[in-house]
């Protein structure tokens, strides 16, 4: 129903990695909402734990802003760990 | 008749017959994400009548599909409370509330049954239920504390659907000589003080109806059954045999 505030959704698959965006849902408050994610979102095992957060809560970058925000980084290739050789005999690295 | 075959077709007829009514509310919702959070509630209910209708099915040569489409009316043991016309979704709650509450306690006295098969099917459902339990008490809690007409028609549909719960726990000599049973009226004071805690919580009064309907686990049903029936088993009526 619309009169139900919209919740944006986050599982983490498994244990050591970090909670990702899946959707969103429409629930009347944050219990109902954390029960509606666990049956809309993990019905196939896809998560062990979830977030919910009220959609409203969450501040967006806007698409107006994508040449300020985005674009200076498009040319800076040395802010990429691209230009070091890595020793040999160096392990984990 | 076999005891065990008569007990396992009691509790699988139960699943069965809720998963139907349960199974209806698909796409008839109050919202999108109850018609996934019934769904999944009824193909658990639906898994737990089909391990059930396959071990009674094992004890009579017949097969699960025989027992949920090729009986008629007069040989379903379910409780009356599981096949009532489902009503708004406050009635829903409701009866999730009696029934799954009843299911749950059942369960995790099943588990510790002698008899493997019973024990393990209740192992597993156990945890399915618990969750149906707490979905139940989500919604009699914001219905019953919620609007005025939320508050209204909570409190009808827990006492409409009050004279149909003596009948879980109805004991009777099969399920006392059976030593692999569980004996429901064993389970009633836990049932009580748990419905009882959510009612309260929810600002309802506790119903107070003393008449109780009863004849289901002889066969005797409202006359809501049949129709049910026959939805549920046309299509594998008309077409004996078929498979897709």
């Amino acid at each position: 129903m619309s009169i139900e505030p919209l919740w944006e959704v986050f599982i983490r698959s498994r244990r050591g990695l970090s909670h990702t965006h899946v959707g969103s849902l429409h629930a009347p408050d944050a219990t109902m909402a954390l029960r509606n994610a666990r049956d809309v979102y993990t019905r196939r095992q896809e998560g062990v734990s979830i977030w919910v957060v009220l959609s409203s809560d969450i501040t967006a970058s806007s698409p107006d802003e994508k040449d300020e925000f985005f674009d200076p980084a498009g040319d800076k290739v040395y802010r990429h760990p691209t230009f070091y050789e890595v020793p040999e005999g160096v392990e984990h690295l | 008749m076999n005891d065990l075959f008569e007990y396992a077709l009691r509790l699988g007829d139960d699943a069965l017959i809720a998963a139907q009514r349960i199974g209806e509310w698909i796409a008839a919702a109050p919202q999108l994400e109850e018609d996934v959070a019934l769904g999944n509630i009824g193909l658990d209910q639906l898994g737990q009548a089909r391990s059930l209708l396959q071990y009674a099915g094992s004890l009579d040569g017949r097969t699960e599909d025989d027992l949920a489409y090729f009986r008629d009316e007069r040989e379903f043991r379910n409780l009356q409370l599981c096949e009532l016309p489902n009503g708004d979704f406050a009635f829903a709650m409701a009866r999730l509330l009696y029934f799954a509450t009843y299911q749950h306690l059942l369960y995790d006295e099943l588990r510790s049954s002698a008899d493997e098969t019973l024990a393990g099917v209740a192992g597993k459902a156990v945890k399915e239920v618990a969750y149906h339990v707490d979905h139940a008490t989500q919604w009699v809690l914001r219905l019953g504390d919620g609007s005025e007409e939320s508050h209204r028609r909570m409190q009808a549909a827990l006492d409409a659907l009050w004279p149909y719960t003596g009948e879980m726990f109805e004991s009777d000599d099969l399920v006392q000589r059976l030593p692999v049973a569980v004996d429901p009226s064993t389970l009633h004071d836990g049932w009580l003080e748990r419905v009882n805690a959510v009612v309260d919580e929810s600002t309802c009064e506790r119903p107070t109806a003393s008449y109780q309907h009863t004849g289901g686990r002889a066969g005797r049903h409202t006359e809501h059954l049949g129709y049910l029936l026959a939805e549920l088993q046309h299509i594998a009526r008309s077409h004996p045999g078929a498979t897709w």
